[in-house]
């Protein structure tokens, strides 16, 4: 058991674990009847799956000796930026009323993301889906 | 047991299958998908699912170019996904 095989063992099964996050994430996409649950599988696959795929590209490049680092910066992006958009598709959610609905806020003021501005209260009045 | 260069191109061929298959899926989702939201979920993860793609790609012919490929994608992904939602949030997008 040279490293050489041991590493490529350990991309073997980094590139197994990555490709079955990005099943399952996909079947949750497909298979849930929600919208809100449908966000939560997919986000799964941006992160431990793409991840996993990551670590398998690096551990790659150990073993046949070109060694990089370089794939933490997408996994950093990534990492950053994947609750960003999942929040951003929640909001949407939200506004679009395709889940429950939120609770009441305090005292006489709406949510931002139910908040419909002046201009465009004739659209609503219209029945015209937002 | 299997060695190590057999399992590393298994391993390479399921995840291009299943990968492969996700983007499938997310296509139907994209089309399907009964409200916005879901439709712009389906596109994020078909970006998402493409990195996957062009990493893989990189591993298998051996060549590191890819990397620069793999980050400019991720960019663009993040960047379109958060302007679709914030015009159907706000109906512009840059105010």
């Amino acid at each position: 058991m040279t490293p050489e095989i041991l590493g490529t063992y350990a991309a073997a099964i980094f590139l197994l674990i990555g490709a079955g996050f990005s099943l399952v994430g996909v079947l949750g996409l497909i298979k849930f009847n929600d919208a809100m649950s449908r966000l939560h599988a997919p986000t799964k696959v941006g992160t431990v799956g793409i991840g996993a795929l990551l670590l398998a590209s690096m551990t790659y490049s150990f073993v046949s000796g070109v060694p990089s680092f370089h794939e933490f910066l997408i996994m950093a992006f990534l990492f950053v930026t994947a609750p960003i958009s999942a929040n951003f598709i929640a909001k949407v959610n939200i506004h679009q009323s395709h889940c429950e609905p939120v609770p009441e806020p305090a005292g006489d003021e709406t949510w931002s993301v139910l908040d419909i501005s002046e201009e465009d209260r004739e659209l609503e009045e219209d029945g015209e889906p937002r | 047991m299997i060695s190590a260069p057999d399992l590393l191109n298994f391993a390479l061929i399921v995840a291009f299958v299943s990968l492969a298959f996700a983007q499938l899926m997310c296509m139907v989702r994209l089309v399907l998908g009964p409200g916005t939201g879901d439709r712009i979920l389906a596109l994020d993860t078909m970006v998402i699912n493409a990195l996957g793609l062009v990493i893989l790609l990189g591993i298998h012919q051996g060549v590191t170019i890819y990397f620069e490929v793999s980050l400019l994608i991720a960019m663009l992904g993040f960047v379109s996904t958060v302007a679709l939602a914030r015009f159907m949030l706000r109906g512009d997008i840059i105010e």
